[in-house]
């Protein structure tokens, strides 16, 4: 059984007469919503339940989590649980020092085992000019105490000795980086949240947003209406839709990306391996098996999540010609999900513009799993009185028509 | 009843394991699938998903046919990689031109 490794095993049990306790973590799938909320957060994945069990764990309990479908039906659940510090903004590298940090502890505070497992990431490069954009970042990632360092084609053996270096020109490695097991995640902050009261409902959708005089929105769901002071839209790739029920335009759209798992193996692959050229990417999860992906040119926006052949094919060529060793190994099943795809590749964070009470948490183009610690936290803490953290500043959604945007660097480095 | 009841044989899920996973509120089979990782194994859950489905329906005191199956994934069997790299149909990126060992 590989999920649900807990740490009151025996007493929640199911007694095996039959009679099953009530749910510890989400509310039953007939009952009524509450009737009114200090915050409703849209969207039971990883960036709402993040910032709802923070919320709580700071003492703003009276929160309602509504999800259209099953917790990690969309992206939180469909990535491949990649958490990385190798990024080419100052601020991304700097969140994502603190995300980290919070992975390696999250088994500890949250009582649920995600299988976090630093093994670095290594990035290779197939020409002189992906070479310069790594140096690049490199250099940046130093200056903020990330010990990422560049490697000759043959070191990089020394790491991975089944690469076959080809057409390799250079490569960069970062020992801290590393991979999770995305699903316990959410189950992890679920289930503390709702221990501090956060009440999170499933197959819940929202079916309209009707302000109120004076501030706040009733959230409209087939199982009631709830009153909330404040709305967070934190329904990934679904952002735009949500903010269009109160008129607000959020620039982002749905891409599809694919991904597969093949059969389990023993373990030997210690680090992430992503080939820049082609967006290749993979790892070996806790459970053996070999999860990756690859870029594919030409898909436009979709929320469709269907599985081709030509992801298959594509994967399996550039993987084999990085790994021959793996040219044997079964795929065993393919899957897709939406990245959020933001303009200028930077998440969109804040109130709506005109709408207080309207939060965004949306637009972190595939990476908002690795994000969603460290977000969930400065967002929890400026809701509740701090100051915010200059993450807020610069991700507005102003910023894409009175050219604020400008200023800050573009998030180049949206791989795989 | 005593014992262990092995449903999914590939990843060692038990009906117990299903029972702890209804009893957390993960009831819909796509969740149960995840939170036991039932079906995720090599059958896929063509042995599986059936006998999970059953004992669901009775735990959460639905009809079986109320509970679809979960969503099946590609390939149809678990398929080598070197087999699949040699499908036409893959996307050729820059620095794959003239890299094509006997194909057209």
């Amino acid at each position: 059984m590989q999920g649900a490794i807990d740490d009151e095993d025996d007493e929640s049990r199911a007694d095996v007469s039959g009679e099953i306790r009530l749910p510890a973590t989400l509310e039953g799938t007939t009952g009524p919503v509450p009737a009114s909320a200090e915050i409703v957060i849209v969207g039971g994945g990883v960036i709402g339940l993040s910032i709802a069990y923070h919320l709580a764990k700071r003492g703003l309990t009276d929160v309602v989590v509504v999800e259209r479908g099953y917790l990690a039906e969309g992206a939180s659940g469909r990535n491949g649980g990649g958490v990385r510090q190798q990024w080419s903004t100052e601020i991304n590298i700097r969140l994502m020092q603190e995300s980290v940090e919070l992975c390696r502890r999250f088994a500890v505070d949250l009582g649920v085992n995600v299988w976090f497992r630093q093994g670095g990431y290594l990035f290779l490069a197939r020409n002189a000019n992906e070479v310069a954009r790594l140096e690049k970042n490199i250099a940046l990632q130093n200056r903020c105490g990330v010990h990422t360092r560049m490697l000759e084609p043959k070191a990089a053996l020394d790491i991975v000795p089944e690469l076959n270096l080809d057409g390799v020109v250079g490569a960069s490695y970062n020992p801290s980086d590393g991979i999770l097991f995305p699903w316990p995640f959410l189950w992890g902050y679920a289930r503390q949240a709702a221990a501090y009261g956060v009440r999170i409902f499933t197959q819940t959708p929202v079916g309209g947003l009707e302000p109120i005089e004076g501030g706040g929105y009733v959230v409209h769901t087939p199982r009631g209406a709830v009153r909330a002071r404040r709305v967070i839209n934190a329904t990934g790739a679904w952002s735009p839709k949500l903010a269009e029920m109160i008129g607000v335009k959020v620039p982002t759209w749905p891409i599809r990306h694919e991904i597969c798992s093949s059969e389990p193996l023993k373990p030997f692959l210690r680090p992430m391996v992503s080939e820049l050229a082609s967006g290749l990417y993979c790892s070996q999860s806790m459970r053996g098996e070999i999860v990756g992906g690859v870029s594919l040119p030409g898909h436009g926006s979709t929320y469709g999540m269907g599985s081709t052949l030509e992801f298959l094919a594509t994967y399996a060529r550039r993987l084999v010609r990085l790994m021959p060793v793996l040219g044997d190994i079964k795929i065993l099943r393919q899957w897709a999900g939406p990245y959020d795809q933001s303009p200028d590749g930077n998440p969109i964070l804040g109130a709506a513009p005109g709408h207080p009470d309207f939060f965004l948490a949306c637009g972190f183009v595939g990476h908002g799993f690795m994000m969603a610690p460290i977000i969930g936290k400065l967002y929890a803490e400026w809701l509740t009185g701090s100051e915010p953290h200059e993450i807020f500043g610069r991700s507005q959604l102003a910023r894409f028509t009175d050219g604020s945007g400008a200023q800050h660097a573009k998030e180049d480095f949206n791989i795989g | 009843m005593p014992g262990k009841i092995v449903l999914c044989r590939c990843e060692d899920v038990t009906l117990s394991d299903i029972e702890h996973s209804v009893s957390r509120g993960y009831r819909d089979i796509e969740e149960v699938k995840r939170y036991t990782g039932f079906g995720t194994g090599p059958c896929q859950g063509k042995e599986c998903l059936a006998v999970v489905a059953l004992q669901l329906a009775q735990i959460t005191k639905q009809n079986p046919s109320a509970i679809p199956p979960f969503t099946s994934r590609p390939p149809l069997a678990p398929t080598p990689l070197k087999l699949l790299a040699k499908d036409p149909g893959a996307h050729r990126f820059p620095d794959d031109l003239g890299d094509d060992e006997g194909e057209a």
